[in-house]
């Protein structure tokens, strides 16, 4: 036996947290070392069940998106919009182009403000060695100010675009019941523009974090970006080569009940799959803003990123990425004029499917209508149902790499907390 | 720290989730014009979702979600007993909310549907006064952060605290939202207390209902009006029931 084998069978950790903080929802960690072996390494969701599909059935359509919305108090934006595009998919109805601009930008307002929350509040008091992002007012004024600033402009993309930032209320079925004026498009693109300059200075300040060396190889699924960098539907595509049209979704997640989880498990080629912001610049990097290319090259991210702890950087990256697309929006909304952002609804008997990338990876709406227009059958498959199988697999993997001599128990569990913070768990959402 | 040789006085509050989207919670980050300023008028000692700070020595509790299985009834009572003050942040809060909506459905149906033959602890969800005595309620899905921000406002400085008796259809009129009704809608406005400052007329939805009742809605007028303008009584019934404000009625 070697003196480094030896060492490492002295190795006894125990992790064991229950109701992990600055995520969304209630899930719990649990890592047990035992003589150099990792004998127990958990990620379980101990949410509430909501029973979402089982409230859904005999809502009439109007309602659906409502009520979907609620699934989420972070992506209820994504959630209305996957909601609404799997009912127009049933109906057989087109949405206008100026509404489809629209639902793009609330998107990427949405988009904003999750990553923007998740980046500063959740993940950087991480990083600084703080308990959350409140003390960063006193300690880092300047810091403080530039978050709440982006979170500001997201939010106001989101009240401006869908009438509220948490549920929304102008994304129906048909496309959109308002459209802002053009007084209102310009000061947001004044908005936006100071919003760039913000982005320089936030790309600064993380640069200074340091991105726990960790790699597990992982298969990524996300939209394919045919044309864009792809939201809003379109066809669905892996790292491991599966492709599929949207109406396919069962076959890219395979959802599966487990013991000891409220929330479900998916798989695909692997034991594991990974969504999210990582997901889609791994298999659309060429289709980002080039603005936002530059912005991933400090930080070494480039397709396919293995290291599930890039997903911060990822997730910066996009944030670059919505906020010179949104510019790209405004202009061409005030470019066109008035125009038309709602089609002609007539229910009929049918069942569709929506997909949307929101903040945390792909979010599937699928709905089965009567001729009345009330849902028959309903099942939704969420980004964090995806993403829990592989958190856990990664848990087990990262505890085996890091449980070596000089590991403490806390400095374990700091490092299981921020993976599973990497992914931005949205855990009731997950459970639904 | 003493000002014009006040003490300032600092509630020590913390903020609980339990069944829902975490929404309103989310609220009390957002607003961020004033976000330093209501950062510093409270000493947040337990907020899960944002702080891994842990402290159970709070006076106000801010509870978001409804309850809906046992090991959350034990949690909300434990919290009750160590809270001075027990706000009820929400529509699931104080109503039940949408998450009320499964209760229609038998629930071991809805638990074969939804997890097959490995069913999952639930009960039917209630609202938090069905378990604790709650002493401030704040309705909304989600909350308003004006209203929170008035909350606290009172419990730092003891600034009346004034509820809106009047309904959402007054404040649709201060800002000049074209009526519901008079787009073909069914709009629950007349009924609803303000407070939320109309957003969703506004933009284009008639109201839901997710604050409750006002203070003496006048229902019969409102249900002659329904019928007179051609929506059906399922149509009304549908939105009355969907965030649980309004359970009497039905």
């Amino acid at each position: 036996m070697s003196i480094s084998e030896e060492s490492r069978n002295r190795v006894n950790l125990n992790v064991d947290v229950r109701h992990l903080a600055r995520v969304e929802g209630h899930g719990n960690i649990k890592v047990r070392v035992v003589d150099g072996q990792v004998v127990e390494a958990r990620w379980d969701i101990v949410e509430t069940p909501r029973f979402f599909e089982v409230m859904l059935k005999d809502k009439h359509y109007t309602a659906a998106g409502i009520l979907t919305a609620r699934i989420c108090g972070i992506c209820s934006i994504g959630h209305c919009l996957a909601s609404v595009r799997a009912t127009e998919d049933a109906f057989g109805v087109t949405i206008p182009e100026a509404a489809a601009k629209l639902r793009l930008l609330a998107k990427h307002g949405e988009t904003l403000q999750s990553h923007v929350l998740h980046l500063f509040f959740l993940a950087a008091p991480d990083f600084l060695g703080l308990p959350s992002a409140i003390p960063l007012k006193d300690v880092n004024p300047e810091a403080f100010a530039l978050a709440a600033r982006l979170k500001g402009l997201a939010n106001r993309v989101c009240d401006v675009v869908a009438g509220r930032t948490t549920h929304p209320v102008s994304i129906q079925v048909g496309g959109m019941a308002k459209m802002p004026d053009v007084q209102t498009l310009l000061e947001l693109k004044a908005g936006l523009e100071r919003g760039c300059r913000d982005l320089d200075a936030a790309i600064e300040l993380f640069r200074t974090m340091e991105i726990p060396d960790f790699v597990r190889e992982t298969e990524f699924v996300s939209l394919k970006g045919e044309r864009e960098y792809a939201f809003i539907g379109g066809r669905l595509l892996s790292t491991d080569g599966v492709e599929r049209p949207e109406a396919s979704y069962r076959v890219m997640t395979n959802e599966y009940v487990t013991e000891e989880n409220t929330s479900k498990w998916c798989k695909l080629s692997r034991e594991s799959f990974a969504v999210g912001a990582l997901a889609r610049i791994n298999n659309n990097y060429h289709r980002l803003h080039p603005k936002a290319r530059a912005a991933a090259v400090p930080f070494d991210l480039a397709p396919i990123n293995h290291n599930p702890f890039m997903n911060n950087v990822a997730q910066l990256v996009e944030c670059v990425h919505v906020v010179y697309d949104s510019l790209r929006l405004v202009d061409e909304l005030i470019g066109t004029g008035p125009a038309p952002i709602m089609a002609e609804v007539t229910p009929r008997a049918g069942q569709g499917v929506g997909a949307v990338e929101v903040p945390r990876g792909i979010l599937y709406h699928d709905y089965e209508y009567d001729d009345q227009g009330r849902v028959v059958r309903a099942n939704c498959v969420i980004p964090t149902t995806q993403n829990n199988a592989n958190i856990h697999f990664d848990l087990k993997a990262l505890a085996e790499q890091f449980a070596t001599e000089g590991m403490t128990d806390e400095k374990l569990e700091l490092l299981c907390s921020m993976l599973v913070r990497a992914y931005d768990p949205c855990i009731s959402c997950s459970v639904h | 720290m003493d000002h014009l040789r006040i003490e300032k006085k600092l509630p020590r509050v913390a903020v609980f989730d339990f069944t829902g989207c975490e929404g309103c919670e989310l609220q009390l980050a957002n607003k961020e014009e004033t976000l330093g300023a209501f950062l510093s008028a409270i000493d947040v000692v337990h907020f899960r979702e944002v702080s891994s700070a842990e402290g159970d020595d709070y006076d106000v509790a801010l509870v978001d979600g409804a309850i809906s299985r046992p090991d959350e009834v034990e949690r909300l009572k434990a919290i009750r007993q160590q809270a001075k003050v027990l706000v009820a942040m929400g529509s699931c809060a104080c109503f039940g909310g949408v998450n009320r909506l499964k209760n229609a459905y038998d629930l071991q149906e809805a638990n074969r549907e939804v997890y097959g033959d490995c069913p999952k602890e639930t009960m039917p969800t209630q609202a938090v006064k069905h378990f604790v005595a709650v002493d401030l309620e704040v309705p909304g899905c989600p909350v308003n952060k004006d209203e929170i921000e008035r909350v606290v406002q009172h419990l730092v400085w003891d600034l009346p605290l004034c509820t809106f008796a009047y309904p959402v259809c007054l404040q649709c009129k201060q800002r000049f939202t074209v009526c519901r009704f008079d787009m073909g809608e069914l709009c629950l406005g007349p009924i609803t207390r303000a407070g939320c400052n109309a957003p969703c007329p506004a933009g284009g939805l008639g109201c839901w209902g997710c604050r409750g009742p006002a203070k003496n809605p006048n229902y019969q007028e409102f249900f002659a009006l329904v019928k007179e303008k051609g929506f059906t009584e399922r149509e009304l019934h549908d939105r009355l029931g969907f965030f649980g404000g309004f359970e009497d009625l039905l």
